[in-house]
């Protein structure tokens, strides 16, 4: 884990400092609501339906169990006992009160977290392949990367005032599981000559105009990634369209001048940045690196479990489907699903997050990460940890097996919360989950990814859901549209609008049709739902989920 | 022909808890839209709307939401404003479990 260094430190009470005063004056009148609004979202404070939000950044997804203690105390010391964590690896915390944010950052920056960038045209929480440091496919911890991207986006002069907002992900390994495709600038790790480097996309995003970003390098070296961002983020900062909120994004710039004159005009400017970036950025990058390295790993003993996996079935299904590859044989990554059905995507209780937290500290050398997915991680267990592990988990009604499955729902806050939203997620997620739960079928089913945002902002990554939920409102009712065939990964895609929307109450029967359609589709059990509908198309399911309409169109065209 | 006029309520949030808020006839803001001013023509509105904005030291963004009156007081006539009055629906949260501690 990185260490914040004492400019670090620094920095933040300084900040928290200013922005105490700046709350101060607002409840005193000095500054008006226009002049206080910018400076609040520079530090993530946000106003929704019922009140204020403090979304807090866990940069690259990666916390320890201190970090994760503090969220809890601060759950339920200024909150209401729970944290929300989002798809973009933050935490947001639903009631706080305007007075109370000054101190909870000062809590934050007592454990060295800040929300500082996590709202406003700004470049926002940088976010990592939530296996970073311990996937058995990684070429490299890309998480050290991210680290440097942070420190020099953190208040960077000229990127103060962007068109809009600007989101970079990376990811270490060939498998993406960081959505690099889907980001304003999308690194993704790859090897040249035996040299790592990135290849690097731009003009990827969700949202009312969804795209898959564009390769703008095939591949740049570790030294030269500073100043190609740079080089990137200022031609956008001047391209960009500031006359329309709607295309001020990237891929919008991206969209409408190409992306060869954009890479020409990236080209221009990084071969006039790239000599003032003198070396220092690579001392930086390798001091930050001192700071990943990997754990000091246990050499110990697997008979217990084996023995344990053999006999047990509960625990057996959770490490099949909760567990993944790692670096080291004798090493599990965890997933720890926070998709119980019937809770809220991407909820976890105070008492919650210290139990994790303590299993991070005692099984997972100290390391936890959230998932953009709305999970959270233990990068490193040994196997032999993972029967004390699993019943810790089940203690706490974290030991749900369901990663990756149909009930393990992205779902954003919708309009039980969010100011911006046109309807709800969350009950949506909660219905379909209960009703695959009820069936004991999501086992059969197999992968599926089920994604669901309550509004065409797309926090909820709708577009590249294997079946994603679009929730409108339709003359004042909630209602949701279904796209099918998004994939998040390498092999990234944008959804097909499926047809007309369905109501509140249509819409787990919808699902079950399209799931019932692709069990009767499928060639066996190991074509998984993106697959089959990879080779057969919009139409089969088409005609599951519209079937009236379908036989009507049928008996008119004969 | 102009369409009919539908009734409004001036709504905002409270500066300092964030709570949602309801402008009276007496120009306080209230926690429950039952004790809200209901503004039944345009120029009211207007006007109300315009009182409610000065109060800068109390609340935050304030706007004018359609409303249906009813014996027991102005009913929302959208969703958003539904759960605005109420709470979210994943938590007996927010104003219904303020409402149950009274």
């Amino acid at each position: 884990m990185y260490k914040y260094t004492q400019f670090d430190t620094d920095f933040v009470r300084q900040r928290n400092a200013q922005f105490r005063t700046q709350i101060e004056r607002r409840l005193n009148g000095s500054l008006t609501e226009d002049e206080f609004k910018p400076l609040r979202l520079m530090n993530g404070l946000y106003l929704q339906l019922h009140a204020y939000m403090l979304r807090v950044a866990i940069p690259y997804g990666s916390l320890n169990g201190g970090q994760m203690r503090q969220l809890a105390m601060i759950a339920e010391r200024w909150d209401k006992g729970y944290g929300h964590f989002t798809t973009r690896q933050n935490i947001q915390f639903n009631w706080p009160k305007l007075p109370d944010v000054a101190d909870i950052l000062d809590a934050l920056g007592d454990v060295e977290m800040h929300a500082i960038q996590t709202s406003g045209n700004t470049i926002r929480n940088v976010t990592a392949d939530h296996f970073a440091g311990a996937a058995a496919d990684e070429l490299e911890d890309p998480r050290a990367y991210a680290e440097l991207i942070r420190q020099w986006s953190t208040d960077h002069p000229e990127f103060q005032f962007l068109p809009r907002k600007f989101k970079i992900a990376l990811c270490g390994s060939p498998r993406d599981r960081a959505v690099t495709r889907a980001h304003d600038i999308g690194l993704r790790m790859v090897k040249r000559q035996g040299l790592v480097g990135f290849e690097v996309i731009v003009g990827g995003g969700l949202g009312r105009t969804p795209m898959i970003g564009k390769v703008i390098r095939e591949f740049i070296p570790p030294a030269e990634l500073l100043p190609y961002l740079e080089a990137i983020v200022s031609v956008w900062n001047l391209l960009g369209r500031r006359d329309n909120k709607y295309k001020a994004r990237i891929k919008i710039t991206v969209h409408e001048h190409g992306i060869d004159k954009i890479r020409a005009l990236v080209e221009a400017r990084f071969a006039l940045l790239r000599d003032s970036f003198q070396g220092n950025d690579q001392r930086l990058l390798e001091q930050i690196k001192t700071g990943f390295a990997p754990p000091a790993f246990k050499t110990r003993p697997l008979k217990a479990f084996d023995q344990h996996y053999g006999s047990n079935r509960v625990f057996r299904d959770w490490v099949d489907t909760n567990t993944h590859p790692h670096r080291n044989d004798a090493y599990a990554i965890v997933s720890i699903s926070l998709k119980t059905p019937g809770k809220t995507p991407g909820d976890a209780s105070a008492e919650q997050m210290r139990v994790m937290a303590d299993i991070g500290e005692r099984y997972g050398h100290d390391e936890l990460r959230v998932s953009h997915e709305q999970n959270l991680i233990l990068p490193h267990v040994h196997k032999s940890d993972l029967g004390a592990v699993h019943k810790a988990l089940q203690g706490a009604g974290l030991a749900t097996a369901n990663i990756g499955l149909i009930s393990d729902i992205i779902a954003c806050p919708g309009m039980d919360y969010c100011a911006l939203a046109t309807a709800r997620s969350i009950p949506i997620a909660q219905d379909i989950a209960k009703h695959f739960d009820v069936l004991k079928a999501e086992h059969d089913i197999g992968e599926l990814k089920v994604k669901i945002s309550g509004c065409i902002n797309a926090c909820g990554h709708h577009h590249i859901g294997h079946i994603g939920i679009l929730g409108l409102d339709r003359a004042g009712v909630e209602n949701y549209q279904i796209t099918l065939g998004g994939d998040a990964t390498e092999t990234a895609a944008i959804g097909d609008r499926a047809g007309p929307g369905f109501s509140a109450y249509e819409i787990v029967p919808a699902i079950d049709r399209l799931v019932t359609a692709y069990l009767q589709l499928r060639t066996d059990r190991s074509e998984a739902f993106l697959q089959t509908y990879r080779r057969v198309g919009l139409a089969p399911f088409k005609t599951a989920l519209y079937p009236e309409t379908t036989r009507t169109g049928q008996a008119n065209a004969a | 022909m102009a369409r009919p006029f539908i009734d409004k309520v001036v709504t905002a949030n409270d500066l300092r808890e964030g709570d949602v808020v309801y402008l009276t006839e007496t120009n306080n803001w209230t926690r429950h839209l039952s004790e809200a001013e209901v503004l039944q023509d345009e120029a009211t509105a207007k006007a109300r709307l315009a009182a409610g904005s000065g109060d800068v030291l109390k609340i935050i963004g304030v706007y004018l939401a359609d409303v249906t009156a009813a014996e027991t007081g102005p009913e929302p006539r959208h969703f958003r404003e539904e759960f605005r009055r109420t709470g979210p629906s994943n938590y007996f949260h927010g104003k219904q479990q303020r409402a149950e501690n009274v």
